[in-house]
């Protein structure tokens, strides 16, 4: 992967709006040809902003972007053959669902016959074909957001950018629109830059997810490595549910490390690289990383303070080394009939399942 | 099995019927709560508006002067075939008539009124009043054809006859440049020198369209700019332009007089930059008019077109520009055609509002620059003339009436479910 070329580099990009505040704080991005990279964060913290550089409709204040080799700025934005689907599809109202569709195809000068070759097919692609004529106002929601990802893929563009394209829909509609999305990105080998605050949404159908705060991309990584392996509390945060205990680091051997939590008792973490022995730290661990009942070397006790039954799993909270709000997933097949709140039960996990990470400003 | 679902149907039309008369019971009160709430704009609206419309427009076609003044004459010519001299009753009638009329005080109005239909009827009648036969004379005809032949004529009488209905034709037809002929009785047009309206109507609507353009020309590009601005600095602006409105229309005007006369600021200032050598004749005619209605409507255009403009998003014009449209085309193709509704709402406004200026024109304008409304004040001011004010009024009425229906088909969406 390191020996290609990147498709679109960031360098050393930054923006602001008003001359004081920096939007996108330091921006260094390389995104692959036929990857599908998502910008996660909270909303307000860049993500927009550096979807529209790409695009072209704002210019860094300083930095670079580079698409396919060639400086971004040196080419008319509206020369850039990037499709994009906006939040809230900009579909134009007075335009039939063909007529938007026509739109980049008029713009290029194809001929009728093409054109309407071309509209049916975007179309077909979106399982939409018996609604050409209508405008957009009598689609649903869905509807118009297929047809949105129909016109910013009807003049084949390799590099398409969406803004939060899902936001508006219901959970069921996203999750197929998700799927589509997907099953697009692989059938027409594009290049996807998205933008979502959804964790789960960049999960789903990312390659890579950049997590974005405060204008800095925190850690950029596959899903997997994201959730297991974050490289600060923003991160473990962010994605995915998290303990967090807070401590402090008493030894550091390589990638390992001995914290102590707040009620005195020690235990293993993998360290985060920026640790060093007599700092304070934020323990995160997965609730499902979690064990009860299982006493081993990173043993603590825990009183239940709550347990609710889900059928495929159980959800306990519980009072660990003073934190009320510890939780652990247990599946149910190794839920013990005697755990009741009240109750004090063994808990713990393996070593390389806690990371030892920057301690919590806020919280 | 079709029994059963004819019965079906029965039942569910009767059920829908008797849903419908529930919705309006349950709806009843809420719509007389609601009409009692709205009942003083209601009659506000209806002694403001409705009945001096109605009344105007009743005033253009209401004829009592003859029928008030010659009321035996009247009814003496009932008999009469319309070819032949009438009987010798109906000149009994007629002097017996006037007497009273010159009683009563009614000779002025209906000496005005005949003479619309025949200027010649004025001397006639002034002729015969100041030697009205009396009852003792023979034959009443005689002497008063002895007067004039022209009461031999049996045109004459068919002009009393039309002028002497409840209801007239005779301003709205003059309104519009026409006339009943005294002699056949046809409707023909004026001659060329009497004609006017139909040319001052086509002048008012050519001015009213000159401006509208000029406004939406100058205020779609302020419009669009306002609504670029972050919103504490459009308020600013727009309290810019709203600024006008906090001075009377007559100081405006009085204002642009001193900034366009001959040796007004402007013309002052250009010949000392050396832009001209003579002043340019800016005010007292059509120049001057329309630079003062353009500034005065301008803010007509603006505003409606503002709150358009603001309900855009950006992004209509970066959607187009991704899809690889030039900014212009995409601005053309993606923007302007949502702001029609903005651009169809501001104009109509200003033409409507133009067409029936007075005070502009009359100040700024010269005599070949009056519109229609310096007539109808004319007609109301000068001549008490109150049929050809209401005429000329109503024909103004009818054409905003025209041009809402117009503009109304014209922008109805295309599409239905903007319709709904
Ligand atoms: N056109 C703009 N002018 C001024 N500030 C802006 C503009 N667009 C965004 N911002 C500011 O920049 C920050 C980041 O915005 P944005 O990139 O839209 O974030 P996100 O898409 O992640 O929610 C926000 O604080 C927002 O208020
Ligand atoms: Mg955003």
């Amino acid at each position: 992967m390191s020996s290609v070329p990147p498709y679109v580099r960031f360098r050393g990009v930054q923006k602001s709006y008003d001359g004081e505040q920096l939007v996108v704080k330091k921006l260094d991005l390389d995104i692959q040809r036929g990857e599908f990279l998502t910008l996660l964060g909270p909303s307000g913290s860049g993500k927009t902003t550096t979807l529209m550089m790409l695009a072209g409709f704002e210019t860094p204040t300083q930095g670079e972007i580079l698409l396919d080799g060639k400086p971004l700025h040196t080419v008319a934005p509206h020369q850039r053959g990037i499709g994009m689907v906006f939040q809230n599809y900009a579909l134009f109202p007075h335009m039939t669902v063909a007529g938007n569709l026509a739109f980049p195809l008029k713009v290029r000068r194809m001929s009728a016959v093409d054109i309407e070759l071309k509209v049916k097919r975007a179309l077909d692609m979106v399982q939409l074909g018996h609604l050409a004529q209508r405008y957009p106002a009598q689609l649903s929601g869905g509807q118009q957001q297929r047809i949105a990802l129909a016109r910013a893929l009807v003049f084949e563009p390799s590099l398409v950018l969406m803004d939060e394209p899902l936001g508006a829909l219901d959970k069921q509609l996203r999750e197929q629109m998700q799927l589509e999305i997907r099953r697009l990105h692989r059938q027409l080998g594009l290049t996807v830059v998205f933008v979502t605050h959804d964790q789960a949404e960049a999960l789903t159908l990312s390659d890579r997810v950049a997590v974005f705060n405060d204008g800095v991309i925190q850690q950029i990584d596959t899903p997997k490595a994201l959730y297991e392996h974050p490289c600060n509390s923003f991160v473990a945060h962010f994605i995915g549910e998290n303990n967090a205990l807070p401590g402090t680091v008493v030894s550091v051997s390589g990638a390992e490390c001995r914290v102590r939590l707040a009620d005195g008792s020690e235990v293993g973490a993998r360290a985060s690289t920026a640790l060093s022995a007599g700092e304070p730290t934020s323990l995160s661990i997965r609730p499902e990383r979690i064990a009860l009942n299982v006493p081993s070397a990173n043993s603590l006790s825990g009183r239940i303070e709550e347990l609710i039954y889900l059928g495929d799993h159980v959800r306990v909270r519980l009072n660990v080394a003073g934190h009320e709000a510890f939780t652990a997933k247990v599946p149910i097949a190794d839920m013990h009939d005697d755990w009741l709140a009240g109750h004090t039960v063994p808990v713990s996990w393996f070593s390389h399942d806690a990371s030892a990470l920057d301690p919590l400003v806020h919280h | 099995m079709s029994e059963v679902s004819l019965t079906a149907i029965d039942h569910s039309t009767d059920k829908n019927a008797s849903l419908k008369q529930r919705l309006l019971r349950a709806e009843g009160s809420y719509r007389r709560r609601s009409m009692l709430l709205i009942a003083p704009l209601l009659i506000f609206l209806l002694i403001s508006f409705v009945l001096p419309i109605g009344n105007i427009l009743w005033k253009s076609f209401d004829n009592p002067e003859v029928v008030r003044a010659l009321p035996t004459t009247l009814l003496a010519l009932q008999g009469w075939d319309g070819e032949s001299r009438p009987d010798e009753k109906v000149f009994v009638a007629l002097v017996k008539d006037l007497k009273t009329a010159k009683d009563e005080g009614q000779i002025p109005s209906l000496i005005k009124r005949l003479g619309y239909e025949d200027g010649r009827y004025r001397t006639l009648l002034t002729m015969a009043l100041r030697k009205l036969p009396d009852d003792g004379v023979e034959s009443t005809s005689r002497s008063l054809i002895a007067q004039s032949t022209l009461w031999a004529e049996p045109s004459t009488w068919r002009s009393i006859q039309r002028a002497g209905r409840t209801l007239t034709a005779y301003y709205v037809l003059a309104a519009f440049d026409h006339q009943v002929d005294a002699q056949s009785g046809n409707i023909v047009e004026l001659p060329k020198g009497q004609a006017l309206y139909l040319s001052v109507l086509m002048r008012t609507l050519w001015m009213a369209l000159v401006v509208t353009l000029l406004c939406v020309l100058f205020g779609y590009p302020v419009a669009y700019w306002l609504a670029k601005q972050p919103s504490s600095r459009a308020n600013l602006w727009l309290i810019m332009v709203l600024l006008p409105f906090w001075t009377s229309l007559l100081v405006r005007t009085a204002g642009w007089i001193v900034l366009l006369q001959n040796g007004g600021l402007i013309n002052h200032s250009m010949i000392a930059l050396g832009l001209i050598d003579q002043p340019l004749q800016l005010v007292f005619n059509r120049v001057g008019v329309y630079i003062s209605m353009t500034h005065i409507l301008l803010p007509f255009v603006i505003l409606p077109l503002y709150a358009v403009m603001k309900g855009i998003s950006p992004n209509y014009v970066r959607a187009a520009v991704s899809l690889g449209a030039h900014p212009f085309r995409a601005f053309w193709s993606a923007y302007v055609p949502q702001t029609f509704a903005g651009v169809t709402a501001g104009a109509l406004l200003v033409f409507i509002m133009a067409i029936g200026y007075y005070i502009t024109p009359a100040l700024l304008g010269g005599p070949g620059d009056q519109m229609l409304s310096y007539f109808v004040a004319f007609y109301t001011n000068t001549t008490i003339n109150w049929g050809m004010a209401a005429a000329l009024g109503s024909q103004l009425l009818i054409i905003v009436l025209l041009l809402y229906w117009v503009y109304s088909r014209v922008t109805r969406p295309a599409n239905p479910a903007q319709r709904a």
